[in-house]
């Protein structure tokens, strides 16, 4: 209850959002614990070739380098918004929203579907722009 | 008893012409009573969830048999991945499938579906007969070779009503050129 209590301060302190703090903690909590923030970082920017089209792609294609500023598709165009929970609070609170993306895109840019661990990684990285 | 005739007699006449108007609105026609050139989108999980990449297309634009295929191959979706839950991916090919062109009788859907042949389904409504004849005297550098258009594919860069399932001639504003009347 004590350790409970202690989180929820922690998060009130931080200003973040309950209802991401409870969707990220489940997610992670299944991918087998802990993120790393440093690795979701350096995923985010890799770049992978995809073998029919021989470009390469990576995070960045779509949601640019910041994650705190709007990206744009690839191929329509659309404005894609902001993925840093810091300006767009709806990031990371629907969990079926997360694993559709975490699907798609790790399908179309590393070309399969991210590990447990690549997921718990970007989590921890995004949670924390 | 002649004047309460003439009164009750154009009270009937009012309330006639009255409800018509009303089954035209509720019919998804426009203030001046004319139809509206295909359908608009209705429900709002498939606009969320196909709107969040590109134009909401309204089912109206392909017939059912196009759209089953569509949402059968959505791991390939012209080259990318759009995988829906399978639940949501089975209610929206219901609506698609129920709002089809081949199955509505607003004006562009009708032309759409006559212009494909039977054994055809196309993915694309820019490869069908309608859609070419009705663009095809826009030079490439209006579109394709446009920086603020770039592609067909983008229906709400020109047609400015094209959410509302409009895509009038008189509407059409192209970015970079204005307006365009053939």
């Amino acid at each position: 209850m004590k350790k409970l209590s202690l989180i929820m301060a922690a998060s009130l302190m931080l200003g973040t959002n309950a209802g991401m703090a409870a969707v990220v903690d489940d997610m992670l909590k299944e991918f087998g614990g802990a993120g790393n923030a440093q690795d979701g970082a350096a995923m985010w920017k890799k770049e992978f070739v995809d073998p029919a089209s021989g470009e390469k792609r990576s995070c960045v294609t779509c949601h640019g380098a910041d994650l705190k500023t709007a990206g744009k598709h690839a191929t329509t165009g659309k404005p894609i918004e902001p993925l840093a929970p810091s300006v767009n609070k709806q990031r990371l609170t629907d969990r079926q929203e997360i694993e559709k993306w975490f699907k798609r895109n790790c399908k179309w840019t590393v070309g399969r579907e991210c590990t447990a661990q690549e997921k718990a990684n970007f989590l921890v990285f995004i949670r924390g722009q | 008893m002649k004047k309460l005739t003439s009164v009750i007699l154009v009270s009937m006449v009012l309330g006639a012409g009255g409800a018509v108007w009303a089954d035209s609105d509720s019919a998804g026609r426009s203030v001046g009573g004319k139809r509206l050139d295909v359908a608009p989108v209705t429900l709002d999980k498939y606009k969320q969830e196909c709107g969040s990449c590109h134009f909401a297309y309204q089912p109206g634009l392909l017939p059912a048999r196009s759209w089953e295929k569509m949402m059968a191959t959505l791991d390939d979706h012209f080259g990318e991945n759009a995988e829906l839950d399978a639940q949501v991916a089975k209610d929206l090919t219901a609506y698609l499938v129920e709002h089809a062109a081949d199955k509505s009788d607003y004006k562009r859907s009708a032309g759409i579906n006559k212009s494909i042949a039977a054994g055809e389904a196309p993915l694309r409504i820019t490869e069908t007969a309608y859609f070419k004849r009705k663009h095809n005297e826009l030079p490439k550098r209006a579109v394709e070779d446009n920086p603020k258009v770039k592609s067909f594919s983008k229906c709400e860069t020109c047609h400015v009503n094209a959410d509302k399932g409009s895509y009038n001639e008189h509407e059409v504003r192209i970015p970079g050129f204005g307006r365009w009347e053939d």
